[in-house]
């Protein structure tokens, strides 16, 4: 659980989303603009300045119900206005294993 | 096999319903994540990077092949086909929903399997050594005293919210396969001066940020009075562990902050006030009787040393291959311990389908008297094997992809999950896992490098063990990138030591070429074709590797 | 905050005394344990029923020679992740005989009721009401029970000990 004290420390580099898993199945999701939550990236709401992701951040968590464990994550965003995971690990969360499983899906 | 009775089986079962009803609550929103988290926890759930992870108990690593079954069935219904074995007896299933959680965990009780305490702040799953009870040279079954401390450990009124989690291993043979002294609480039992049986206790051992060898607290405990020792050690902890700060909470900081020999006071302080108490928990015979009158042993035949089957089979050098390094002398004449590599090559280490669970367990009833064994290493056994049904059990493994002949060779590798699943992790570990058993898929390569441990850890949390690695693997993140961070000389036996850095951290794509190198120097330096890895590196120290493996970098 | 006592939500006749506040002469009151020692003679024989909160990182060794004069001991959960006071509990009851209310009061939660009872606990300030109302069911939840302590519920142990017993006098 993210406290508002340590919200407030929250400083985005460059444009972010909020992203947690859905509490009843554990999956991926993403906080959109309509204060509420996609699986889907490009639904997620962009946020561009730290004031802008402690807000989102501070209505995420506020789902305690809906949501386990909400914090910011960065994006990129290609000229084609599509969104792209900001790193290796959000990457993984959104595509999946690097891996085959071992029983194929 | 343990047989459950009543007792145990309806404490299983009580526990299912409560863990019903706070899931209920949970989702339900009576309950916080804050407050659920550890309540979750405490039964084994995890949250990952995809979902949530569910980690059910072996217990000592003694499956029946009923349980093998069903965790297949649970692999097949709640989650995606397979299971992961980790390096503490349990196994791992990854995308298990929370709300099917209850129902999957009922259907485990069914045959006395649970998730208690398998994660959290409390007394952990307690493990011992894969051949117990068959290993020739034991003291004696580690599993009874495995499984007295099982039940004593469960659901503890007073220890269930320790400062940090707390983690028991348990050997009785001379060579320690259960990695004692990288333990909270490693106990090795062993006869005393008078002829009887008692345990050494070691404290304080461990891995993750800071890495500890534990050291002996008491030299011998009676085995009468091994719970009251082991309850004023808890209670030491408990009192006095560090709860300011989770990096300094195990019961390893405790002990090297005060000591070994002022921690050894209060607990022998604290033990001296609590013998003679009415809640004593001191043994007796009939006690102890009881528990290892549960354990039941087949009923072995009389056979020979050497089946003409054995002799037959010894023609195949491929049987003779995977013979050499996969069977092991089991204590009756005419039977063997078999090992099962999970460790193919271009595979996830530890991984096993259901339809391969499914298929050995049919072979455990065939050939092993339906037991299996779950080791640290991340592999599975059978451990009553007719010697003269190897090459059938051979070929029928072989066919499930289970006799992939590198057991305790370079591509046996011990991996925790890694950035493809954990979200502790700052790196991925399978990749580098796999990538490295491609390296060495050569068998032959494989048997002249001889026996040789790699370890890798996607963080400093060392589920991967990469500290006692013979070549330990840590991967870090340098500015949004995988690095690698490569030890060598690290072991997890009798001789447990922590391995030395041999240079600076090296780029995913550089790994396997490293580990690679330093094969090769090895192969340059030993003094002996069977001086092993560790030992060259114990003779030489980690100075010529470094040279060996670094200067052209 | 509810109180359960001996199984039942209760009124608390135990006042919070401050500890800048005036120790009234009678009445039942609860004190600090910074103000209780500072002159633990006075205050442990005074008219009114006397109790102490004593947290949980402070030696059980300066209580001890009060305890029989004390109608309340009050242990802390500073959080319910800190289990600190599941061994002074014991200690308290199995050690030094404590007989007087056991108090839990801090982040007291449902899920948390029957190892606190094990521990010696018998009266518990509870966070949330609805967990207060289950507190009677919620501490029926278990039948079986592995470890010893001072609650006198019969181990496993001692039940199959018993079992074989009784199986092996029958003709």
């Amino acid at each position: 659980m993210t406290s508002p004290l340590e919200q407030k420390k929250i400083k985005i580099t460059g444009p972010s989303v909020v992203t947690a898993n859905r509490t009843w199945d554990g999956i991926v999701i993403y906080r959109t603009a309509r204060q509420d939550w996609s699986a889907k990236l490009s639904d997620a709401a962009i946020v561009r300045t730290s004031d802008e992701a402690r807000a989102l951040l501070a209505e995420s968590v506020a789902d305690d119900v809906g949501a386990v464990g909400a914090y910011i994550a960065p994006v990129e965003i290609k000229e084609s206005g599509k969104i792209k995971p900001g790193n290796l690990r959000e990457h993984i969360r959104l595509q999946g294993v690097t891996i085959d499983l071992p029983v194929p899906a | 096999m343990y047989a459950y009775d009543e007792l145990d089986r309806t404490l299983i079962n009580e526990r299912v319903e409560e863990f019903r009803d706070q899931v209920k609550r949970r989702l339900s929103g009576e309950l916080t994540e804050d407050e659920f988290k550890m309540l979750r926890l405490q039964n084994g759930v995890y949250l990952q990077l995809h979902a949530y992870m569910f980690r059910i108990a072996i217990p000592y690593g003694t499956l029946s092949s009923e349980q093998l079954r069903r965790l297949a069935h649970v692999a097949r219904r709640y989650d995606r086909g397979y299971g992961h074995f980790t390096t503490r007896q349990n196994i791992q299933f990854n995308w298990i929903k929370l709300a099917e959680l209850p129902d999957a965990l009922g259907d485990l009780a069914e045959v006395g399997i649970h998730a208690m305490q398998t994660s959290g702040n409390n007394t952990r799953n307690v493990t011992s050594d894969q051949w117990a009870g068959v290993a020739p040279g034991e003291i004696e079954d580690p599993r009874i005293w495995s499984e007295l401390i099982r039940q004593y450990t469960t659901l503890h009124p007073e220890f269930s919210f320790l400062p940090r989690k707390f983690k028991f291993a348990i050997t009785a043979s001379p060579h320690d396969r259960a990695a004692i002294k990288i333990h909270d609480i490693g106990l090795r039992l062993h006869r005393n001066a008078e002829g009887e049986t008692g345990f050494e206790v070691l404290v304080g051992g461990g891995l993750g940020r800071t890495p500890f060898i534990g050291k002996t607290i008491k030299p011998f405990v009676h085995g009468r009075d091994l719970l009251s020792y082991v309850e004023a050690i808890l209670r030491v902890y408990n009192q006095y562990g560090r709860r300011d700060n989770i990096y300094k909470a195990r019961i390893k900081i405790l002990v090297h902050e005060l000591g070994i020999d002022k921690f050894a006071k209060e607990v022998e302080d604290e033990w001296q006030e609590m013998r003679d108490s009415d809640t004593a928990l001191t043994l007796d015979d009939a006690m102890i009787e009881d528990i290892r009158s549960r354990f039941t042993y087949p009923a072995y035949e009389k056979l020979p040393h050497t089946p003409e089957e054995l002799k037959k089979a010894a023609h195949d050098p491929l049987f003779e291959r995977w013979r050499k390094n996969s069977v092991s002398t089991h204590k009756v004449q005419g039977y063997a311990i078999v090992t099962l590599s999970l460790k193919p090559v271009g595979g996830p280490p530890g991984d096993a389908t259901a339809d391969q669970m499914d298929a050995l367990a049919d072979l455990a009833d065939k050939y092993s008297f339906g037991e299996i064994r779950v080791g640290h290493e991340q592999n599975l056994a059978l451990p009553h094997v007719a010697k003269r049904d190897l090459p059938a059990l051979w070929n029928a493994l072989d066919k499930i992809g289970l006799a992939t002949p590198n057991v305790n060779l370079v591509s046996d590798i011990i991996a925790c999950p890694g950035l493809d699943y954990c979200s502790l992790a700052n790196a991925r570990s399978i990749p580098i896992a796999q990538e490295l058993t491609r390296r060495f898929a050569n068998h032959e390569t494989a048997d002249l490098i001889g026996r040789l441990h790699i370890n890798i850890s996607g963080c400093i949390n060392a589920c991967g063990h990469h500290h006692v690695g013979h070549i330990g693997i840590l991967g870090v993140e340098k500015n949004g990138e995988e690095f690698y961070q490569i030890t060598i000389g690290g072991r997890a036996d009798e001789n447990a030591e922590l391995g030395a850095l041999i240079g600076p951290a090296v780029p995913y794509g550089e790994v396997a070429d490293v580990v690679e190198d330093i094969v090769e120097a090895y192969l340059a330096l030993r003094a002996r074709p069977d001086e092993l890895f560790v030992d060259t590196v114990k003779r030489l120290g980690v100075e010529p590797f470094r040279e060996r493996v670094y200067a052209t970098r | 905050m509810p109180l359960v006592k001996d199984g039942k939500i209760t009124g608390d006749e135990f006042i919070h005394v401050a500890d800048d506040a005036e120790v009234p002469g009678g009445g039942a009151i609860l004190l600090s344990s910074t103000r209780f020692l500072g002159d633990p003679e006075a205050l442990s024989r005074r008219a009114g029923k006397t109790g102490v909160i004593w947290p949980n990182n402070r030696d059980l060794d300066d209580l001890v020679p009060y305890l029989d004069r004390l109608a309340v001991v009050a242990l802390v959960f500073p959080t319910f992740r800190d289990g600190r006071a599941y061994s002074q509990a014991r200690l308290l009851r199995e050690r030094h005989n404590y007989r007087g209310e056991l108090r839990a009061t801090g982040q007291v939660l449902r899920d948390q009721f029957l190892f606190m009872l094990r521990a010696g606990f018998d009266s518990f300030e509870v966070k949330k009401p609805a967990d207060a109302e289950a507190f009677a069911i919620t501490v029926k939840r278990y039948s079986v029970f592995y470890q010893p302590t001072g609650d006198g519920r019969m181990t496993a142990l001692h039940r199959r000990m018993m079992l074989r017993h009784s199986e092996s006098a029958s003709p």
